[in-house]
């Protein structure tokens, strides 16, 4: 036992000592293999970050009841605290027309064409939060309502692009799968085909260990051992390159975070992210030795 | 220690490297085959090896009848067989201790262990103060030595060569051919094929003779052999 471990302890740092000693094309190989990985990480990674950033307008559920302008603000206002006594709705904010202009000609940056408009075109506005017991027909229900009262010429509910932004977010998260699928085998086939190259130039020790009573497992370790080694370096590499991403991606997300006066903030993978990708790495470099050494090492015996 | 019982290997073109052969080699014995190169001297060696099947007939070596080693089971069969090369197979990518010390490798043998052992081997070929060298420096005498030091470091009890002093002059395949006797001495089986009739004379061994895949004629293998 201590032998075997002693067996791989060597044959593991025999295989690292291999890749070191032909840095420029075993760093291709590793480059290729990182930006494989790194590549769906980083997708994903984005599909995330939306994920959450959309997350806040998942419950912006509010319905916007525009009244009529013929409302006065002190009806509107009353309006509203009438509708807050419903058990269905959560809070009614009251948005008087004079506030709504300030806040747009604050928002939209129109503030020297609003100068000239004679009046506040603008309406009362009432922004209705529905109550969390709401089920999706109640709240077809209580919009229809709301469109019916007297006083509202408008309601707006502006939740199904939210909802569309969600499917596709789904749609691009399916296909990051179907995508990381592919450059998976993409990386088993690169791998093995290293390893195969490598078992060429190395036949005739394969054959001289095999004549002296190696197993088949004995010369396939080394192999074994490289393809951990391909996949492991690319796997960090990867993380890397997308860290290094993330880091360049800073400054532009400030900006837009301050754009929307949000708190716009980049999410980084997680712990279990980062473990996930070098795993991924690994096996996939195992996958890819192990399969190229069992079809050619039973192919070479000695002659 | 070796029997073959009508044994013939015919290669898939047709050609009969091994026609009918029978012979017997006790425990204990150093054995010279011999014969015209394509008799047949590495075909007998390789069946022991079991680098080939025989057609017909059966190889027992050591009590076992290679027929029944399955192709899963040859590396550990192998390993009980000391086995030295006219181009002596040395790994030019490391120097010769690690090259001596690779049966041992392949057996599991422990570290510590195994360092010991492969001082002792090198010792017997002489060759101790050149464990640290690559084989590419060393002379073609002194990398066959190492070849023989492999081949004896797992204490086989069987050693086959072939054709093991095919690159020497006549000094160099004196001395291992001494090296050779050294071990015999100690109770290692040796069957080595080799041409080199003048040098087997000197040494006085049994001598089979190949010619054509068969015996040669008149020379039966159970025929008492004295040395001239």
């Amino acid at each position: 036992m201590a032998a075997w471990l002693t067996g791989h302890a060597s044959s593991s740092i025999g295989a690292l000592g291999r890749i070191a000693r032909h840095p420029l094309s075993s760093f291709m190989i590793i480059l290729v293999i990182a930006v494989t990985l790194a590549l769906p990480a980083a997708i994903n990674l984005v599909v995330k970050n939306a994920r959450t950033l959309s997350a806040g307008w998942d419950n912006a559920l509010d319905f916007a009841v525009f009244l009529k302008l013929t409302v006065a603000e002190d009806e509107a206002a009353a309006l509203g605290r009438l509708l807050e006594q419903r058990a269905d709705i959560d809070a009614v904010q009251f948005v008087s027309s004079t506030q709504a202009l300030i806040d747009f000609r604050e928002q939209s940056g129109f503030g020297a064409a609003l100068d000239q408009l004679p009046d506040n075109p603008l309406p009362h506005t009432l922004v209705v939060r529905p109550g969390p017991g709401n089920t999706s027909a109640s709240l077809v229900l209580l919009q229809e309502e709301l469109a019916n009262l007297p006083e509202a010429e408008y309601v707006q509910v502006d939740t199904e692009w939210v909802q569309r932004f969600h499917a596709i977010l789904d749609i691009v998260r399916q296909a990051i799968a179907i995508g990381a699928a592919l450059l998976g085998i993409a990386i088993v086939v690169i791998i093995g085909n290293t390893i195969r190259l490598d078992i060429e130039n190395r036949r005739e020790e394969i054959e001289v260990t095999k004549l002296i009573g190696a197993s088949n497992a004995f010369v396939r370790r080394p192999f074994l051992w490289s393809g951990f080694w391909y996949g492991l370096l690319g796997g960090l590499l990867a993380l890397g390159l997308v860290w290094y991403g993330l880091y360049l991606l800073g400054g532009p997300v400030a900006r837009l975070a301050g754009l929307y006066q949000g708190n716009v903030s980049i999410t980084s993978m997680s712990l279990v992210e980062a473990a996930a990708v070098v795993a991924i790495g690994v096996v996939l470099g195992l996958a890819g030795s192990w399969l190229t050494t069992a079809r050619h090492m039973r192919r070479i015996e000695p002659r | 220690m070796i029997q073959l019982d009508n044994v013939t290997k015919r290669f898939p073109g047709g050609q009969e490297a091994l026609s009918g052969l029978s012979l017997s080699i006790d425990s204990g014995e150093m054995v010279f085959v011999t014969g015209h190169s394509g008799a047949g001297k590495s075909t007998l060696l390789r069946l022991i090896a079991l680098i080939e099947r025989p057609t017909s007939g059966q190889v027992i070596v050591n009590g076992q009848n290679t027929r029944r080693v399955k192709r899963r089971r040859i590396p550990k069969y192998r390993r009980h067989i000391g086995m030295v090369f006219q181009d002596h197979k040395l790994l030019d990518d490391r120097p010769v201790f690690d090259n001596v010390a690779l049966p041992l490798i392949i057996s599991g043998v422990g570290r510590r262990d195994a360092a010991r052992k492969v001082r002792a081997a090198l010792d017997q070929v002489g060759l101790l103060h050149k464990e640290k060298q690559n084989p590419e420096t060393l002379s073609a005498g002194e990398q066959q030595r190492v070849g023989i030091a492999r081949a004896i470091v797992t204490r086989p009890r069987l050693l086959i060569a072939d054709e093991p002093t095919g690159n020497l002059d006549p000094d160099l395949s004196l001395e291992v051919m001494r090296i050779f006797r050294r071990f015999n001495e100690v109770g290692v089986t040796l069957l080595i094929a080799s041409h080199d009739i003048a040098l087997i004379d000197k040494l006085g061994c049994r001598r089979i003779e190949l010619d054509e895949g068969r015996l040669r004629n008149g020379y039966k293998d159970d025929d008492e052999w004295l040395p001239g």
